[in-house]
């Protein structure tokens, strides 16, 4: 018996998955057209905390980014995947304005944090990150003490009371599952901490702001197995009490700690619906050869 | 990694597809032996369910294999999780083939009793279903698979004729009440084996287009 690829596409039948990676619409965008990226319906019906809308990105002469419009749903974590260079963490630092530090950026279209436009002239950007959190790839606590590198925040604001301090540094290290680990000692350098441990610092330093989304760029490709699966877990935790946008280069992160999944290339946005669905039942083709590792 | 996976979903093709080889001769020898009253081939098929057995055992163990270690999603999911499930209403088939055999091995020891003329046509109508929901399996095929649902029907019709004929035969002639429950059992094995190889068509829908459609109406 002779077989055939089981995930051709069949008459009658939606398109399939790509055994033999059928990608028209990789090829389209490859060659500079405009493909309309398919968003599940069930992205719309959450509340959005962050608007993309119509945002374009140019580093110089070269397009970086190319109309990209999603909302990202309120408490819940959505990740970015996509192969190097897609253009997923230049729309992560996009959110919030770290591209404007680089020379030759030139953007058009918007984005919206609950409702308030990011991109508009007469915004603080100052005012505006601290409605944000970053964690970086590799952890960057630093060179004080872990409760100071908690309260960093709050004391630059000029929080002085030591109750208050003290009470948003134990619950920000306990949100960031790092309370147990430290609580002993709090006043040692935050340098002593393991790889992990800093980079779940990083976050309780982010969250202890109360940011009202939280940026995480590759926050695991710089730990090792047993520190990338305590900060998952952590990121799973922080599901339902912050908007968390993730970029990672690891599909089973991205499976194992979203809610959604967005899937970019060559600066567009291609195929965006719920981890589930773009897991076990991607509607594009494109999306099914990236998830099966086809291509990419 | 890539190459990989590709290589350990066309080795798992090859293997549930073996077993669905095995799986059809046993049914068709298992009918022929009904029909042409031969004992020592019914003998064969019983001896060869230990074989389709030992290999839903072994494409079993190749799924979990490639669950655990490559974590497959989408499309190569989907096919993982199909043959999982495919190649348990195999083995059943198998089961069902091996238990029309023993029955046939009962009729053949005593007396003949006349077949009810529905059954060749049943068996017919079966043996296709289990033929055209393995080519759709080979040929990741929808359509087909839509179209064996559709069959299980007429099958289903003609257990009920069988049925009443196996009443009427009882009290006409309530000597033979044995043999005419052996062919009733018989027919029935035939209805659960249509049934299964509905069971595997929608595996394949599910496969090919991500939709469950177990429990909804053909149409």
């Amino acid at each position: 018996m002779s077989m055939q690829p089981v995930t051709d596409a069949q008459p009658g039948g939606p398109p399939l998955a790509a055994a033999q990676p059928a990608n028209d619409r990789l090829l389209a965008v490859a060659a500079g057209r405009d493909v309309p990226a398919e968003v599940h319906p069930e992205v719309r019906d959450e509340t959005p905390v962050l608007e993309i809308d119509r945002f374009n990105l140019w580093y110089g002469g070269k397009q970086a980014l190319h109309g990209i419009t999603m909302p990202i749903p309120h408490n819940k974590v959505t990740a970015l995947i996509g192969p190097s260079g897609c253009g997923k963490s230049t729309l992560l630092r996009s959110v919030n304005r770290l591209n404007d530090l680089v020379q030759s950026v030139r953007i058009t279209g918007d984005m919206r944090l609950n409702g308030d436009s990011i991109y508009d002239p007469r915004m603080d950007v100052i005012e505006l990150r601290k409605r944000m959190g970053m964690v970086f790839q590799k952890p960057n606590p630093f060179p004080m003490s872990i409760y100071e590198n908690v309260v960093y925040a709050l004391r630059i604001d000029g929080e002085t009371s030591r109750g208050v301090l003290d009470e948003v540094c134990e619950l920000s290290l306990r949100g960031a599952a790092l309370w147990d680990e430290v609580k002993d000692r709090l006043h040692d350098s935050a340098l002593g901490l393991s790889g992990g441990q800093q980079q779940r610092l990083c976050i309780a330093r982010a969250i202890a702001a109360e940011p009202e989304v939280l940026l995480l760029d590759e926050p695991c490709s710089a730990l090792d197995p047993i520190a990338t699966g305590k900060v998952e877990e952590l990121i799973q935790e922080l599901r339902g009490r912050y908007s968390v946008l993730i970029v990672t280069h690891n599909m089973q992160q991205a499976s194992r700690t979203s809610d959604y999944t967005a899937f970019m290339y060559l600066g567009r946005l291609i195929e965006y619906g719920s981890t589930t669905g773009i897991f076990t039942k991607p509607v594009l083709r494109e999306t099914e050869a990236y998830v099966t590792g086809r291509f990419g | 990694m890539t190459h990989h996976i590709e290589r350990q979903i066309e080795h798992l093709k090859e293997r549930i597809l073996r077993v669905g080889t095995l799986v059809e001769e046993a049914i068709s020898k298992s009918i022929t032996a009904l029909i042409n009253r031969d004992m020592h081939l019914a003998q064969r098929v019983m001896a060869n369910d230990e074989e389709i057995d030992r290999m839903e055992v072994e494409v079993e163990e190749e799924c979990l294999k490639i669950l655990a270690l490559y974590q497959p999603v989408a499309a190569d999911l989907r096919f993982v999780v199909s043959v999982l499930k495919i190649n348990n209403d195999l083995e059943r088939m198998g089961d069902l083939a091996r238990n029309i055999a023993k029955r046939v091995a009962q009729l053949t020891a005593g007396e003949a009793t006349d077949l009810p003329p529905e059954i060749r046509t049943m068996a017919m109508q079966a043996q296709d279903m289990v033929k055209e929901c393995l080519d759709a399996v080979v040929k990741a095929d929808p359509l087909l698979a839509r179209q064996v649902r559709e069959e299980d029907d007429a099958v289903d019709e003609a257990r009920q004729k069988i049925r009443r004929r196996i009443i009427q035969g009882i009290k006409n002639d309530p000597e033979n009440v044995e043999n005419l429950l052996r062919i009733n059992s018989v027919s029935k094995h035939i209805e659960r084996i249509a049934d299964m190889a509905t069971n595997i068509a929608e595996d394949v829908i599910y496969m090919v287009q991500g939709d469950i459609v177990r429990h909804r109406n053909t149409d």
